[in-house]
This record gives C-alpha cells, sequence and structure tokens, in this order.
C-alpha cells in the first residue's frame, strides 16, 4: 500500500537524529581512553545501564517484527516475546554477575580471563562478528524498509542514513553515546508504546474499524455462483470469468476466479459449501518486477488495509465501549475475527500473491497454533513440535550469548550494579513484551493491517489516533533501529580492535591506538552492515535474529556456562566448543528448508535439513564437544588449569556496599 | 598490620558462591517452569486454550512467565543484598574486633606488658 510521507515524522526524525548526534559530540571530547571508548569507563549508573540494555535489545524485531506477526498469526507472536524476555533470566541468574567481574571491554575477555589463550580470544572474537552480522542484516534492511514509507525516500538511502548516523554515534564516543542513545531510545518506545495502548483501549473495538473515523473501513463482498463441473458460473451476468485456478494448501484445494467487469478485473475466491465468490486483495508481479496492487500501480491506492471483528460477542454491526486489560481479551475471545491467508499463484508470465478471507474464532487467536502446527488434528507433525522446542531453547539461551548485551555488563562499575541493571532491563522489555500482544492484537482488530509489508503494523495502527502520534512512533522506530546497530557495532569494533589485533595478534597497542582501531573497525562494520542492507533488501532477513539467536547459544553459552561452573573445563575445550557450536549451527541453518526456500529462492527443492531451527541440536553437540575434549586435554599435573570458577578478581578492595 | 583486600578478598569470594548458588537454584526454578510451559504446548496444544475467566491459559502462561521473571528477579536481588549485607557486617565485625585487639596492643605496649 502507499504511504503519504510525514512532514511531521520528517521533522521529529530530523530532531532525533540531531539529539543523537549532540550526544555523540558532547562524549566525543570526554573519551580519549580505550576503557571509555569500550565500556564508556565503567561509569554508567546501573538504572541508565537498565533502560540502555532495553534499548539495545528491543530490536526492531521486537517492535516491528513481534507486533506484525502478532498482527497477522495472533498469540504465535507472543511465542516470541516470552522467549526473548525469558532469556533474561539465564541473563541474572546466571551470566550478569560473573561476566562483569572477569571482563574488561569484550566478552573474549571473560572467557579468556583463566586461560590466556589466544585460540580462545580468535574463535570468540569470529563468534562475536557472526553473531553481530547476523543481527545487523535485518536492522539495516528493516531501517531501509521504514524509510520509504514514512519519509518517502528510496531503500538505500534509509540504509544510508542509519549508518552514517551509527558509524558517527559509535566512532566519536563509542560505549559511551551508545549508552544514551539507547537509553533515550529505551525510554521514548516504553512511553510511547504504553501510551499506544492506552489509546487502544480507549477506543474499543468495532466491526467496521475508521481508524478514528479518518478511513471508511472497506466492507468485502462476496458474489452469488453456480459450479458447473469444473466451471464457476456467475449468478450477476456483468460479470465474466476471464480465468480460473486451482491451487493446493496443505492438502487443501483453493480455487481462485479472475473476474471482469467493465474491463475491471478483480480475483475472488470460491467457498464452494455457499455457493458464493469472496472478495480477495492480490498483488500482481510482472516479467519486469513491477507490481500491481488490486490491479492498479501503488499510487492508485486500490490495496485496502485489513484486519476486523466480523461480529463482536455474536453481534454485527457492534461497536464497545472502553476496554481495560481484561475486557480486551474477553471481547476478542467470544468474537469471530477476519484473518487473511495467503496463496502465491504461477500464471504464465505473472505471479499473483492472493490474500483471502479467513474468518476464525477469537477464541483461536489467542492460543497457538496458527504459525506453529503443533496439534496433529491441525496437520502438526513431529518436525513442528521439534522446530518450535528449538526457537523456544534458542531464544531462551540466545539473550544471554549476544555478544552486544554482554558487553554491556563492562559500562557499570561493579557486579552489584550489572545485577541491578539487569532487574531494571527485565521490568522494562518484560512491560514492552505484555504491550506487544495488545499492539498486535489491536492492529489485527483495528483495520490498519497491510498485509503486504506486516512490520508496519504497529506504526499503521499509531497512524489511526492521528499523524503526530504516527510521525513519533516512526521515529521512534529510527531510533530502534539505531540504537541496536549503534551496539551490535560497538561489539564488533572491541572484537576487531580489542580482541583480534590487540590480543590475539599481539599488536600490543597503546589506549590511544586502540581507541583510534576501535574506531577505524566501527567505520569498516558500519560500511559492511551499509552494504549488505542494501544488497539484502529484497531479501526476508527477519528470521536473522532468530538465527543469530540460535547461533549465539550454541557457540557462546556453552562455553561461558562451563568457565563459570565446570572446574575441569579447558582451553582447548571452549574452543572447541565455539568452533563446533558456530559451525553446526551455521550449517544446519544454510541446509535447512527455510533458507533454500527464501535465502537461495529454491522453494521446490528438498533441502538436506528440514527442521529450520538448529539450537536443539547444535547447543548439545557444543556442551557434548567441550567436556569431551576438556577430559582429554586435562593437564597432568592437578591444579594448574583447576582454578575455581568462584576465585574471582577483587572489586578494586571495596567491600561489597560500596560497590553498588 | 594489614587489614587490606587479601582478607577481603575471601569474604567476597565467598558471597560470591552463595550469590552464585542462590542464582542456580533459581535459573533451575524458572527453567522448569518454563519447560511446562513448552511441554504443554507440544504435548496438549488444545489446553492452552482453555478459558480462566476473559482469557485463556495461553495468556495467563505467557504473562505469568513474564511476570514471574520479575518477582524471581526482584527476590534474588533481596537475597543477595541479604548475602552481601551479612558478608559486610562480618567483614566490619572483624575490622573493629582486628583494631580493638590492635588497640589493646598499643595500650599494652605502652605500659610495657609486651
Amino acid at each position: 500500500m502507499k504511504y503519504d510521507p510525514s512532514v511531521w515524522a520528517i521533522i521529529i526524525f530530523i530532531s532525533f537524529v540531531a539529539l543523537v548526534l549532540y550526544i555523540s559530540w558532547y562524549f566525543a571530547k570526554r573519551t580519549k581512553t580505550a576503557e571509555g571508548y569500550f565500556a564508556a569507563g565503567g561509569k554508567i549508573h546501573w538504572s541508565i545501564n537498565g533502560i540502555a540494555f532495553a534499548g539495545d535489545y528491543l530490536s526492531a524485531a521486537s517492535f516491528l517484527g513481534i507486533a506484525g506477526m502478532i498482527a497477522i498469526a495472533g498469540y504465535d507472536g507472543f511465542l516470541y516475546s516470552i522467549g526473548y524476555l525469558a532469556g533474561w533470566v539465564v541473563a541474572l541468574f546466571v551470566v550478569a554477575e560473573p561476566i562483569k567481574r572477569l571482563g574488561k571491554f569484550t566478552f573474549a575477555d571473560a572467557l579468556d580471563a583463566k586461560f590466556n589463550s589466544r585460540g580462545i580470544k580468535l574463535t570468540a572474537a569470529i563468534s562475536t562478528l557472526v553473531v553481530s552480522l547476523f543481527y545487523l542484516i535485518p536492522q539495516m534492511v528493516g531501517a531501509g524498509t521504514l524509510v520509504t514509507p514514512l519519509l518517502g525516500m528510496p531503500h538505500w538511502v534509509g540504509v544510508l542514513i542509519v549508518g552514517t548516523v551509527v558509524i558517527i554515534i559509535v566512532a566519536t564516543a563509542g560505549m559511551a553515546s551508545t549508552t544514551y542513545v539507547q537509553f533515550i531510545k529505551g525510554g521514548l518506545l516504553l512511553i510511547f508504546s504504553l501510551a499506544l495502548v492506552i489509546t487502544l483501549f480507549s477506543r474499543g473495538f468495532s466491526t467496521a474499524p475508521d481508524q478514528g473515523g479518518n478511513i471508511e473501513y472497506h466492507q468485502f463482498t462476496t458474489i452469488p455462483i453456480t459450479v458447473i463441473g469444473e466451471n464457476i458460473e456467475v449468478t450477476d451476468k456483468s460479470y465474466a470469468v476471464s480465468e480460473q485456478w486451482t491451487a493446493d494448501n496443505k492438502g487443501k484445494t483453493l480455487v481462485f476466479a479472475e473476474l471482469s467487469k467493465d474491463s475491471v478485473k478483480s480475483i475472488w475466491k470460491l467457498d464452494a459449501e455457499k455457493n458464493i465468490l469472496e472478495e480477495t486483495l492480490y498483488v500482481t508481479t510482472l516479467p519486469d518486477g513491477k507490481k500491481l496492487y488490486n490491479g492498479g500501480t501503488i499510487d492508485e491506492a486500490k490495496f485496502y488495509q485489513v484486519g476486523n471483528l466480523l461480529d463482536i460477542e455474536g453481534k454485527a454491526p457492534a461497536k464497545t465501549k472502553t476496554l481495560d486489560p481484561l475486557t480486551f481479551f474477553g471481547v476478542i475471545k467470544n468474537s469471530t475475527v477476519l484473518l487473511w491467508s495467503k496463496q502465491a499463484i504461477k500464471d504464465n508470465d505473472r505471479t499473483l500473491t492472493i490474500y483471502y478471507q479467513n474468518p476464525v474464532k477469537g477464541a483461536e487467536v489467542l492460543k497457538p497454533g496458527r504459525i506453529y502446527k503443533l496439534d496433529s488434528a491441525i496437520g502438526g507433525t513431529l518436525k513442528d513440535r521439534l522446530d518450535f522446542i528449538s526457537l523456544m531453547l534458542a531464544l531462551f539461551l540466545g539473550t544471554a550469548a549476544l555478544p552486544h548485551i554482554l558487553i554491556r555488563y563492562y559500562t557499570v562499575a561493579s557486579p552489584i550494579a550489572a545485577r541491578k541493571s539487569t532487574i531494571v532491563a527485565i521490568a522494562a522489555i518484560g512491560l514492552f513484551y505484555v504491550l506487544t500482544l495488545y499492539m498486535g492484537l489491536g492492529a489485527m482488530t483495528g483495520g490498519v493491517v497491510d498485509l503486504t509489508n506486516d512490520n508496519m503494523s504497529a506504526p499503521l495502527l499509531a497512524r489511526s489516533f492521528g499523524v503526530i502520534f504516527f510521525a513519533i512512533i516512526s521515529a521512534v522506530a529510527f531510533a530502534t533501529v539505531l540504537g541496536t546497530v549503534s551496539g551490535l557495532i560497538v561489539a564488533s569494533s572491541g572484537a576487531v580492535a580489542h580482541d583480534i589485533m590487540d590480543k590475539y595478534m599481539g599488536k600490543k597497542m597503546t589506549d590511544r591506538k586502540k581507541v583510534a582501531a576501535g574506531k577505524i573497525a566501527a567505520v569498516a562494520v558500519g560500511v559492511i552492515a551499509m552494504v549488505l542492507g542494501i544488497l539484502f533488501k529484497n531479501m526476508n532477513v527477519s528470521y536473522l535474529v532468530g538465527w543469530a539467536f540460535s547461533i549465539a547459544a550454541s557457540a557462546n553459552l556453552p562455553a561461558i556456562l562451563m568457565i563459570l561452573f565446570w572446574k575441569k573445563t579447558t582451553a582447548k575445550g571452549v574452543i572447541a566448543s565455539i568452533s563446533v557450536g558456530l559451525i553446526s549451527a551455521l550449517t544446519l541453518i544454510l541446509l535447512s528448508q527455510k533458507t533454500f526456500n527464501e535465502v537461495y529462492n529454491l522453494p521446490n527443492v528438498v533441502a538436506p535439513v528440514q527442521i529450520n531451527n538448529p539450537a536443539i541440536f547444535s547447543v548439545p553437540l557444543s556442551f557434548l564437544v567441550l567436556i569431551i575434549v576438556s577430559l582429554f586435554t586435562r593437564p597432568k599435573t592437578s591444579g594448574t588449569d583447576a582454578i575455581p570458577a568462584t576465585k574471582i578478581p577483587k572489586i578494586e578492595g571495596k567491600p561489597a556496599e560500596e560497590n553498588r | 598490620m594489614d587489614h587490606g583486600p587479601a582478607t577481603e578478598w575471601k569474604e567476597d569470594a565467598k558471597t560470591s558462591k552463595i550469590k552464585s548458588k542462590i542464582g542456580i537454584w533459581m535459573f533451575l526454578g524458572y527453567t522448569v517452569v518454563y519447560a511446562i510451559f513448552i511441554i504443554f504446548n507440544v504435548a496438549s496444544p488444545k489446553l492452552m486454550g482453555l478459558d480462566i475467566g476473559m482469557v485463556n491459559l495461553a495468556i495467563v502462561f505467557g504473562f505469568g512467565l513474564i511476570v514471574l521473571a520479575l518477582v524471581m528477579a526482584v527476590i534474588y536481588n533481596a537475597l543477595c543484598g541479604w548475602a552481601e549485607e551479612k558478608a559486610l557486617k562480618l567483614e566490619k565485625l572483624r575490622v573493629h574486633k582486628d583494631r580493638m585487639e590492635h588497640k589493646d596492643y598499643q595500650e599494652h605496649k605502652e605500659h610495657g606488658e609486651v
């Protein structure tokens, strides 16, 4: 659908960028040392760090992706919220304080604190770069996707703007400016998401949601027909059937017909039980790559926003009064929701993507099953269940192993502050994820969903409350990308300058040279991220974030946990575990059916690996390799390797109270 | 007589060990609840649709996991704080005792009793 660029969106976006650049300039003057650059001097207050954690963690995948997934599929999208938040429990209870005690600038420092092994430094740095890259690509593509509808600029301009601003943030003041950008972004995201949900409650539901009176809801029509043999005949003779297609959708036969009336074509779906044709929405991709929306160009605006309740508690038309957090669910549960399903059809040299109506009981959208087919009664298989378990495992174990999250522990003064900042992060992130369910369901029932771009569901829900709200939420969405990309680039820059150049290659750099190397690395990684963001433009990359979690959980977490809690862990065991976790997770991902379908564009080729999330295999494998290799490489003289996990550097010789 | 870091190191390591144990048990507790959530979804998806007032089990469990994480985080912080306070009190007591002993020693020395 076509989005008109909002002047307010541009003004608010420019103001935000100006603020971010001012922060970078302000901290640049104060950032002279390596500790200042890579860890903000370890002087950030735990409460600020906690919100900055939220700003770092709540990426475009969380804000745009989850809300969009819930808007399209209901509760299944919320499973990501649950998994993403649960991962913080691992971070708090197991990782936060020890990582702060053991590390200095990067998570490789913590892994290597006990061994001083070049191999650990190198493998941990490579793992950091791979995970960060998997995380960076969707953020950059997301930046481009946002800029087109919101500011009316081409995709590459969006990538370039975000890339340039982020390089300035990171290359000027490193972690200090990044922290405050993430703090502001985290705060804004929470405040305006909460405001959006409150206004949603005050509006209530309607069977014909008109976006506050701004846009009349398109009522989809039906046409009576007769079916003779396999041919459809329309009762209203002003329509002529010009094409007819059948498609197989997981064993279910779907019939579509193209009708002509007064030379205007439209596509309809057959409901054989009721003997009617139902109106659809469709996108035609022409041989030259151009797209038509409901037969017209994007400027003709023929493609409608959708999503509504067909009846409210059995009544239609109907409208509710103001809702509260419980009645919101109660109304949906007892109503019928109009969802939309998708079917692709190849017709000669054009490809049709047809979106057809799929009414479901509200109770169904409030429970799992629309993305993850776990119930065998609706076709769920063992593979589906393994995929689901694997995803939930990756989300649970991945958070505490994400390099850009771990380095934030070095920005506070003490392990106690690290713990407290994690608790603030859990509160902030938990609140946001609760709100995602309301925002997603609000979009699903509010007539705002753009079926061609479900990632826009949250901003479009905001637009239904007015252009200013839309502009603010859009600016927050940009800020979301800026905050997360900054964190990723700081992590990558540390891996290159501190782990590889300084520690692995043994360049023995001075503080000044290390900061310079970090800045050059930040610019280089930023440029690579921009190039990838432009190259991957047309690729559906939202699932790359899920894969980044799988890789982090497989490559990093076993090493972190075993170093902390298993005294027999050896350096070679850690190196083997990181390498095997990284390679096995990557191999399983690259050979999975999803990669064949969506990355290699080979939907008709059966991939060697049918499961799409590797964590269920690669995480146990990584643990196993670490244990076996460690047992075989233990030093013969006892004690040299068995430094107790609890032997921890003192905290500047101060009693605990003073370190809070 | 030096009452400096060497002794504090020992105390801190002990407190860290206690906190680490608390963390592992709380982590295991949460993991069990999280695993039950996954098992319910996989083994009996229909159960997740069970009506609970205006909502269903899926929403109660999902929100419950988020709220439980926060509640356990606060409890963990309180327990860690308690362990740190205890260690701190013991440390202060020890320092005080050492000072007193040192003072007595000095007094005895001044009176020529040593």
